[in-house]
């Protein structure tokens, strides 16, 4: 392995957070953007070799990181040495995303948009601390309005709610919307 | 750089209903998420066209899913399929000869048909993120999991006595009973605004403090003297507006009734 490949690997060993494209060009003022490039990949091929490492080099949202191979996360789960997080439900991920895009948003948008009641929903994802009372509305009966929190970004491994796809990404975005325009 | 992983474009869950010959769906419930869920499930796993929905095929397949669902957690879909019986009727009635006039009464459920879509689409990239996540662990993450139980606690007797002493120490004398002197001065006030108001027609009730170091005590204290005074009629007070001036005069020798 090169000197720089070298030197990315000790700094992503270092840092407890994924290493961004600027920390890497911090570490190697002297190195082109493609230098660094291929000092990663030179990296994240030395993990990948024959199955030899039980860590692997994974793009994430907020850039590198060194991260544990799935097929070893029972084991490690099971010794107690990390706790995994719990499944979420279809309802339960339905809602955080209602929450993530609409935030503040108030529990009648959140049931218009899903067609269902989420008082339970939303009192068990407040209780695992995914998302949290923001404020209030105004108008009647001021509702109590709900956001995400960084407990929820933690849980998908996100940076920042920028993270998320944006609805242009989706594949039904808005393009089956405009398409009702005739309608 | 592309950060983002590519966009899981797939449903959260695999499609439920397995077509037989003569049933043509049997559907479990269960699987779906809400009314708006099943709905869409039965519009793209039969290929329909959202923009122009056959109604009065999908409102019986509806109603056939839900049949056998307990009252309790079938509100939320039995509004639905009001709701899609409703569209049923409205589309059955003639429609005026000029179409631009027409509104499509499919067009609201449409929107938040396609509202929905998006939403179940995040989810499920959602779903995707946090398995990746929850397989993979990097370096000194913090799990938020429960407080590992304290180590079991280890003593001696000597420890246990001394701790004893320390307690039995730190313990307060009993006290009986202890007599606060009130330090109202009503008889002083009282003597202070009659003397005050000997000089003057008209007087500001904050006008009776004029030293800076008032205690809540003067103030109790004056607006006894004041309301006793009041009340025995040597003095009147008047306030023009709620929590405004308070305004104390002479009392006028002939009280009118």
């Amino acid at each position: 392995m090169h000197r720089r490949s070298q030197l990315f690997e000790a700094a992503l060993f270092s840092a407890a957070r994924p290493l961004s494209q600027d920390d890497l060009a911090a570490l190697d003022r002297e190195a082109t953007a493609e230098e660094i490039a291929e000092a990663v990949e030179e990296l994240r091929r030395h993990y990948q070799m024959n199955g030899e490492h039980g860590v692997e080099l994974v793009e994430v949202a907020g850039g590198f990181q060194l991260l544990s191979r799935p097929e070893f996360a029972d084991a490690i789960a099971q010794a107690h040495l990390v706790t995994r997080p719990r499944k979420l439900s279809g309802a339960a991920l339905e809602t955080l995303g209602v929450i993530a895009y609409r935030q503040p948003v108030a529990r009648a948008e959140i049931e218009e948009i899903r067609g269902v009641s989420v008082e339970g929903v939303l009192r068990s994802l407040q209780d695992r601390g995914l998302i949290d009372v923001v404020g209030r509305a105004e108008g009647m009966g001021r509702p109590l309005l709900y956001g995400t929190t960084q407990t929820f970004l933690e849980l998908l491994g996100l940076g920042s709610l920028d993270e998320l796809p944006r609805v242009e990404e989706l594949s039904v975005a808005l393009r089956p919307l405009a398409e009702m325009g005739e309608l | 750089m592309g950060r983002r992983r590519a966009v899981s474009l797939s449903a959260v869950s695999a499609p439920p209903i397995a077509p037989a010959s003569d049933t043509p769906f049997i559907v479990r419930l269960e699987a779906f998420s809400g009314p708006l869920d099943l709905l869409l499930h039965l519009i793209r796993h039969q290929e329909i066209d959202i923009s122009d929905i056959p109604i009065a095929q999908i409102a019986d397949q509806f109603l056939d899913a839900i049949d056998a669902l307990g009252l309790n957690e079938a509100a939320d879909y039995l509004e639905m399929a009001a709701r899609l019986l409703r569209i049923k009727v409205q589309m059955l009635l003639p429609r005026p000869f000029d179409e631009d006039d027409w509104e499509d009464p499919r067009a609201e459920l449409v929107r938040r048909l396609l509202e929905y879509e998006q939403i179940r689409e995040l989810a499920s990239w959602l779903g995707t993120q946090a398995e990746f996540r929850s397989e993979r662990f990097p370096r000194g993450w913090m799990p938020p999991g429960p407080e590992p139980d304290p180590p079991p606690l280890v003593v001696d007797l000597s420890d246990l006595l001394a701790a004893v002493e320390r307690v039995v120490e730190a313990m307060p004398q009993p006290v009986v009973h202890r007599v606060i002197p009130r330090p109202l001065d009503v008889e002083g006030a009282t003597r202070r605004i009659v003397a005050l108001m000997e000089e003057r027609a008209e007087l500001d009730f904050r006008e009776l403090f004029t030293t800076t170091d008032i205690t809540v005590a003067d103030v109790i204290s004056a607006l006894i003297a004041l309301l006793e005074l009041a009340r025995t009629g040597h003095l009147a007070v008047t306030q023009p507006h709620p929590f405004g001036r308070l305004i104390i005069t002479r009392a006028s020798p002939q009280p009118t009734v």
